[in-house]
């Protein structure tokens, strides 16, 4: 394959985009199955969730796939951030007025803003709890593992953490609104029956995930 | 004559390495029943007989064929309005007093000219890389009623056709991009078993030049659909999409 394989023309750098977000947008169902385990406040529930943790980390197959998300992060975002350069070079001179609201969503103008919103609440998150589970001297529990439940709930007890997190969520529920059924349209998959299908689970898609992983910390720092 | 008086803000550029401004100039006795573009007929009438120079904006068949008229109308290409070109909006659209903003198409592929007029032949080059058939003219040519087209693809090869090449979409865009264009031109042929032979070749090398001239990337966020003068739909933009991929793929 030729060098317009990779990132060589236009099309190209959004087929990426579209199979990186998608993916990303499947790690999300995973990484939220994950996270609903800490409704659970019990001892009990908090054994479960640093087993869970453990597993999650030194599992090897679920370890590769984690290095496969690394780079697709690093990626998606690297690839973003060049297409959003280039189109900003593709209009020099700015319209005195716009009416964008005729014509687009507000999140499909502005995914580069939404994109580097994420990538910026990413960067805090790992550091809190990533960074903390693989480097940090965590404490261990009644069965030996590494207590990131203990981790979790310092965090959730902070209140800007909290509403750090839920804005994020509803940073990402913009991003996820246009982009979920915009990966569909990049890989070229449209069709008069399919494609309103596809913009309605992304609809669902964009508010319930979002909604439910901002109810995580809500929920522990009332009931902290 | 109208009695709508309207105060008119305008792009004025003398020439493509003038910076340019914004210029505020007031209009009178304009009609509702006139078209956006005789509303600037008589703006420049009235700006030539007090010996000033008149704006210049580019029109030919002024009855919505030709694509030639542009202007970027308070915020939107064409103006309000939908399924209309500039010449095709008239002025019962505004109200006696508006204050109308008019810009150029703006984007790094289409320079200005001068005022209002832009350079739009990047999509003559875009079509020129292959956007044709090559058809045998040695005197062999096949009947082309011998080839049998279902209705549904002939009908979306030329809702595809009906691209007039105005390039509201790339104005529109917030990215410049010329997707919906240049995917109306590669779509009324791909969808024809006589633009089969080329296709591979053809979405390759009409991306690469649409690439080169400078627009911006497809965000998907279907501005262009809703403001284009034709109505040309965003299945041509993912018939584009899976072309070039298959070519990508494929091509040796
Ligand atoms: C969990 C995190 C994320 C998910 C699930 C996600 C998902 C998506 C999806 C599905 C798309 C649509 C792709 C397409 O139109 O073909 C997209 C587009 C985009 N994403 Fe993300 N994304 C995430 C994080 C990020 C980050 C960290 C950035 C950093 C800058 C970013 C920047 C962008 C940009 C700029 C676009 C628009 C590209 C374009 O159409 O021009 N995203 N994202
Ligand atoms: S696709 Fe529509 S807006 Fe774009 S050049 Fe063709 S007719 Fe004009
Ligand atoms: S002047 Fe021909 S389309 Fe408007």
């Amino acid at each position: 394959m030729a060098r317009s394989a990779i990132l060589g023309s236009s099309l190209a750098k959004k087929y990426w985009m579209a199979l990186t977000g998608l993916f990303l947008s499947v790690f999300l169902i995973a990484h939220l199955a994950g996270n609903l385990q800490l409704l659970d406040m019990s001892p009990e529930g908090q054994l479960k969730f640093n087993a869970y943790a453990k597993f999650m980390t030194t599992f090897p197959v679920v370890k590769a796939v984690s290095y496969l998300l690394y780079f697709s992060i690093l990626f998606h975002a690297f690839d973003g951030i060049l297409l959003a350069f280039q189109n900003r070079k593709a209009r020099p001179v700015r319209y005195a007025k716009e009416n964008a609201g005729a014509n687009r969503s507000w999140a499909s103008g502005n995914m580069a803003l939404l994109g580097t919103l994420i990538l910026v609440f990413l960067v805090i998150h790992m550091k809190r709890f990533w960074y903390e589970m693989h480097w940090g001297g965590l404490g261990l529990d009644a069965d030996g593992n590494k207590d990131l439940y203990a981790v979790v709930a310092a965090a959730f007890s902070e209140l800007w953490y909290v509403a750090l997190y839920v804005a994020s969520m509803a940073v990402l529920a913009f991003h996820l609104l246009h982009g979920f059924q915009s990966s569909f349209q990049s890989l070229g998959l449209n069709h008069p029956r399919y494609t309103p299908i596809i913009k309605s689970v992304g609809v669902f898609f964009g508010v319930v995930v979002p909604i439910l992983f901002a109810l995580i910390p809500v929920w522990m720092f009332v009931n902290r | 004559m109208g009695n709508m008086k309207l105060t008119l803000k305008i792009w004025r550029q003398s020439g493509p390495n003038d910076k340019g401004r914004m210029e505020t100039y007031p209009v009178h006795d304009v009609s509702e029943d006139m078209s956006f573009l005789e509303m600037l007929d008589v703006l420049n009438d009235q700006l030539v007989r007090k010996g000033k120079d008149p704006i210049a904006f580019d029109h030919d068949c002024r009855e919505g064929i030709c694509g030639m008229c542009s202007l970027f109308i308070n915020g939107e290409a064409h103006g309000p309005g939908r399924g209309i070109t500039t010449c095709q909006l008239h002025m019962r659209k505004f109200k006696d007093g508006d204050t109308i903003y008019v810009e150029p198409w703006r984007s790094t592929a289409f320079p200005v000219i001068k005022d209002l007029a832009t350079n739009r032949s990047a999509f003559d080059r875009i079509q020129a890389a292959g956007g044709f058939v090559s058809v045998n003219t040695s005197g062999n040519l096949v009947d082309g009623n011998a080839v049998p087209i279902p209705k549904h693809d002939a009908d979306k090869a030329f809702d595809a056709a009906t691209c007039i090449g105005c390039g509201a979409c790339v104005a529109t865009c917030p990215n410049g991009s010329a997707m919906l264009f240049t995917a109306a031109k590669v779509s009324q042929l791909a969808l024809l078993p006589q633009g089969r032979p080329e296709a591979k070749r053809r979405a390759l090398a009409m991306v690469e030049q649409m690439d080169k001239e400078g627009f911006g990337n497809c965000s998907n966020t279907g501005a262009c659909e809703v403001e284009c003068p034709k109505g040309i739909s965003l299945e041509h933009i993912a018939r584009l999409n899976r072309e070039y991929l298959a070519a990508t793929v494929t091509k040796e």
